[in-house]
């Protein structure tokens, strides 16, 4: 279908290119509004993939409460730029050979990936092949969080009240 | 699609995401990379789940997020700490265990 692959191909360019700004730029406010960009382009991929409520979740949570609390620290911070300090300079990591080094294993982690998927089999298969018409139901979605993964679910928000705690504990501003 | 197209994308945002930690010498960035590798990861599930025809892929993906909000808050509570005893938010300011 030439819609769908029309969708998919600017929704993964939209993504890619964003996310490829985020590493680039220099200023963090620039790159954590780049990744907001690259999270919207995500949403309408899994819009492509009939997950709506995922995409609606990716803006909401992603783009608009842990983005914002990125833009917040940075600008809390003052977003100090890359480099200042002397012992930025001075540093071993920071000679041009390290950063070559980090380049390479990037690169590498990229060829490794492509590798596997050139050898995996079945992937030639359309995405959509299996007729479900409930997979983008929210019903169904809420019907299986709170039976099958009952456990996780209940996991998960102790992680968040530590996450929390750890938070303000260790943002606190300490009296000496 | 073919599945194999939205594999290579999230292995392509993968390595981006990995390339930023490595290359980038900037605590905020370093975070967002990680963003990035997650979000990749996020990619390709909810892509096996829709071949499966099943929401399980959805479901993780919402695990994946709730994790993905509690390590930005607690890394940016440690970023906000350190960056109050070295007003720098370069990791190899960060070299000694105890000053």
């Amino acid at each position: 279908m030439a819609t769908d692959a029309l969708l998919f191909y600017s929704f993964a360019a939209v993504t890619v290119i964003g996310s490829l700004m985020v590493v680039t730029q220099k200023n963090p406010v620039y790159s954590v509004l780049s990744l907001i960009a690259s999270f919207f382009g995500l949403a309408g991929l899994y819009v492509v993939l009939e997950a709506p409520f995922v995409a609606v979740a990716q803006i909401i949570i992603y783009a608009g409460a842990i983005m914002v609390l990125f833009l917040f620290t940075v600008m809390l911070l003052n977003a100090p730029r890359e480099d200042a300090a002397e012992w930025d300079r001075s540093h071993p990591l920071y000679r041009p050979m390290a950063v070559r080094i980090g380049a390479a294993l990037a690169v590498l982690l990229a060829l490794e990936l492509g590798w596997a998927l050139s050898r995996a089999t079945d992937l030639g298969g359309a995405v959509n092949a299996v007729e479900n018409p409930t997979i983008s139901s929210v019903t169904l979605l809420g019907e299986v969080l709170f039976t099958r993964y009952m456990f996780a679910f209940e996991v998960t928000s102790i992680l968040i009240i530590a996450a929390m705690v750890g938070a303000v504990v260790l943002a606190r501003k300490r009296e000496e | 699609m073919p599945l194999g197209h939205y594999l290579v994308l999230s292995g392509l945002l993968f390595a981006i995401g990995t390339a930023g930690v490595f290359l980038r010498r900037n605590l905020i960035t370093l975070l967002l990379s990680v963003e990035i590798m997650l979000n990749a990861v996020n990619l390709a599930f909810v892509a096996f789940g829709r071949v499966q025809g099943t929401v399980d892929g959805q479901i993780i993906t919402f695990f994946v997020m709730t994790v993905a909000a509690a390590e930005a808050a607690v890394g940016l509570a440690l970023v906000i700490a350190l960056f109050r005893h070295r007003e720098s938010l370069n990791p190899e300011a960060f070299t000694s265990l105890k000053w």
